[in-house]
């Protein structure tokens, strides 16, 4: 099953390497990893998206308390989150395209933040899943280029991951 | 008052109580170097190879319980030290190894001698840093020292630029550290502590299983305490060998590949099984399939969360120093008026005692030819069963852990995580550095001892009175042994030709050399070298040549489903 984890380390040089290391060295899936310092400047904030049996569920969220930077770690899927992805897409915005593809946007509550005279660059937000139907939804001609920044998430309601 | 880098990197192996570094020096070490001349509060072993000073403080650790320290220098330095650094992390073995780094300014630049240790070591260590300030250093080392040694131990590496040794800065070690991202368990949970008693005293048919974390946590008096009250059987992993008194009827012997049938069985028909500082290692269980097939209970005391339910599902899990575990499980004993089960223990001795009858380490005795296994009863006979032993990895670190009963703990001395051949000899220097007086056999193979032969010159400046003990049939005996079984008898390239005359090689390094060939002369032999009390000395026993070590779990196969010698 497909898992988010979220988990606050040392903002130290290093720490991001242990993490991914950990996950190659011990054969388990990353689909996505995101990081960032957090509001608190000695701390970073990672979110990975993984999957796995429980048992390995169970493992990676051991392996990950054990190693020495990382300071907290949370199976967002313990509870009720909120998950997000930012997207960006470049499109062909030439001809009938040029209406298609703002409509488009518009359905997926996407905003065209590049215009050029034949390209849209479109940003979108929202669950991967969300981000998934959008490029199955559009004309596969028109797509040139697509950047995502990976799953982050959050806890519903009062749950904080925080130290 | 300003320390340069180097000298506070002396104040905190001082401020730590060390009293051994092993190393060799090197550019990038070289202003420490200079202030190890300048003291005498510790004495620097030079080894020969980076590698033999990394066994040989780890060895220090594990017979002291002490953190073992050792220091190298950049590039080749590291990364020859990687392999004893493996080894340590395998076997969760307290070290501290203080690597020299090219300056700060030139790392990343292909500066000569330059390395990525942080980046090298990064899977084989509990923890690495690079200092790149010397104010952090004092910290660092602080830090190192207490993540080394605290909850599940392991070596942690520290990687110092050079240009970090030579600058200053105001020198305060600190007293305690705090890290707010590891707070190792200490108590056990007191429910999970009640319902692990609760099925113990359940059982109809226990089993004690302990392995090196009963070692390294120091409880092995625990442990027996709480096995000679239960009078339940108990087996050792090989890294637990010297937790429990292996000459206690209550000791079924070594579990595993190489285990006993009883121990084994006894294993494998358990309803209730309680490991303490083991984790269910492939080597211990076999085929984790094949054990899963009997319905049993498993309560499993550990440190290391992720020890629990890594290979099999644990229904009482216990996260917790074993130490702190133990206790409390015996204070809650003491307070019941329910003791075990004791018509259904009788009957399980009695199933345990036919496997006993079986005598699965009995071996074909010969006037003649040496047998390996005879080697080790007599070394245990001779030594009284009160030494040292270092081993190697193959057939004979085996035949070591079979016949070499130990009774206590820190006394048995091998690489049991990594099996990492070359071990023994600068093992078996770490351990005569700690104990100057004691009576210390390495045993080995003569392909493992060339591994790390060149240390003969270390044990030569140091005057250390070890005991080679070299199992010597012509053959890298475990590769062979599995060739026969597994291969056809195709024996690809297991044979060891142009071996070196080990007597006169001992004799060049200065110290005595000893070939023995027949069977009547081993007792003797191993009499007159340990009489030898100030002389390291080379025994070279030429034995048979293709003995197996039995019993044995082949790869793939279940506990219950071993060979044992009277099948072939
Ligand atoms: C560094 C290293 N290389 C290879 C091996 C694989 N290996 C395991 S046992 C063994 C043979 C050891 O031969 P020897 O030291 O002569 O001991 P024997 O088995 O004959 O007692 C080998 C090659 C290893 N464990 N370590």
């Amino acid at each position: 099953m497909r898992h988010i984890i979220s988990l606050l380390m040392e903002n130290e040089s290093g720490a991001l390497s242990r993490v991914a290391g950990l996950f190659s060295a011990r054969g388990y899936n990353i689909e996505s990893l995101t990081v960032a310092p957090t509001e608190d400047k000695t701390l970073s904030r990672m979110t990975i998206v993984t999957s796995g049996s429980d048992e390995v569920i169970e493992q990676i969220i051991k392996q990950l308390n054990k190693l020495i930077d990382v300071v907290k770690v949370l199976d967002l899927n313990d509870g009720r989150y909120l998950e997000r992805e930012l997207m960006l897409v470049k499109v062909k915005a030439t001809g009938a395209w040029r209406e298609e593809m703002k409509r488009m946007s518009d359905i997926f509550r996407g905003r065209i933040i590049d215009v050029a005279d034949d390209t849209y660059t479109i940003e979108l937000t929202g669950s991967g899943s969300k981000l998934d139907a959008f490029l199955e939804a559009l004309d596969k001609a028109a797509l040139l280029e697509t950047v995502r920044t990976g799953a982050s998430g959050i806890g519903r309601g009062d749950r904080i991951l925080k130290v | 008052m300003e320390l340069t880098g180097a000298e506070i990197v002396i104040r905190c192996l001082q401020e730590e109580n060390v009293k051994f570094v092993f190393g060799y020096p090197g550019g990038a070490v070289l202003n420490i170097y200079d202030e190890i001349f300048k003291q005498d509060l510790f004495k620097h072993i030079l080894v020969r190879h980076e590698q033999a000073a990394v066994h040989a403080a780890d060895a220090y650790a594990r017979a002291t319980g002490q953190v073992g320290v050792a220091l190298v220098t950049s590039g080749p330095g590291a990364t020859n030290a990687v392999t004893g650094i493996a080894t340590a992390y395998m076997d969760s073995i307290p070290l501290v190894v203080i690597s020299g780094q090219v300056p700060t300014a030139a790392i990343g630049q292909d500066a000569f001698q330059e390395c990525d240790m942080v980046g090298i070591t990064r899977h084989c260590v509990k923890h690495n840093f690079l200092v790149k300030d010397v104010k952090d250093l004092a910290c660092t080392l602080k830090k190192a020292f207490y993540i080394a040694s605290s909850g599940r131990p392991g070596p942690v590496v520290v990687d110092i630029p050079k240009d970090v040794t030579a600058l200053s800065t105001k020198f305060e070690y600190p007293k305690s550290v705090q890290l707010r991202s590891y707070n190792p368990v200490i108590k056990g949970h007191p429910g999970q502590i009640k319902k692990a008693l609760k099925l113990l005293l359940e059982a109809k048919r226990p089993i004690i299983y302990a392995g090196g974390g009963v070692v390294l946590g120091n409880a092995s008096d625990l442990l027996t305490r709480l096995v000679q009250k239960l009078g339940y059987p108990m087996t050792n992993t090989l890294m637990g060998l010297g937790g429990y008194p292996a000459t206690d009827r209550l000791c079924l012997g070594m579990l595993g590949m190489h285990g006993t049938l009883e121990a084994n069985m006894a294993m494998h028909e358990a309803d209730v099984i309680l490991a303490v500082g083991a984790r269910f290692d492939d080597r211990v269980i076999g085929n984790p399939a094949h054990f899963f097939q009997n319905p049993r209970k498993i309560i499993h005391i550990d440190v290391d969360p992720s020890s629990i339910s890594k290979r099999v599902k644990v229904d009482v899990p216990i996260v917790g120093d074993v130490k702190h575990v133990l206790a409390e499980m015996l204070a809650l004993l003491d307070e019941m008026d329910k003791g075990p089960n004791a018509a259904a223990l009788k009957v399980w001795w009695q199933k345990i005692d036919a496997w006993r009858e079986k005598k699965c380490l009995n071996y074909k005795r010969d006037e003649k030819i040496i047998k390996p296994q005879y080697v080790i009863e007599k070394l245990w006979e001779v030594t009284q069963g009160d030494a040292f032993v270092t081993s190697d990895v193959g057939q004979h670190q085996m035949w070591a852990a079979q016949y070499y009963k130990f009774d206590k703990p820190r006394r048995w001395i091998n690489s049991g995580g990594l099996g990492t051949m070359g071990v023994g000899l600068p093992y078996a220097m770490g351990v005569q550095l700690a104990y100057p007086k004691a009576q210390v056999a390495c045993v080995t193979g003569e392909g493992s001892i060339q591994m790390n032969i060149q240390e003969l010159s270390t044990c030569k400046q140091y005057h250390l009175p070890i005991k080679v003990i070299l199992l010597n049939n012509r053959y890298l005996g475990m590769v062979r042994q599995w060739q026969e079984f597994f291969y056809g008898n195709r024996y690809s390239e297991s044979y060891m030709d142009s071996l070196p005359d080990f007597v006169k090689l001992a004799e060049a390094y200065g110290h005595v050399g000893m070939r023995i060939e027949r069977s009547s002369d081993v007792e003797g032999a191993l009499k007159e070298a340990f009489a030898m009390k100030d002389r390291l000395v080379f025994m070279d026993f030429v034995t048979d040549q293709t003995e197996n070590v039995f019993p044995m779990v082949p790869g793939g196969k279940g506990l219950s489903e071993m060979i044992l010698a009277e099948d072939l």
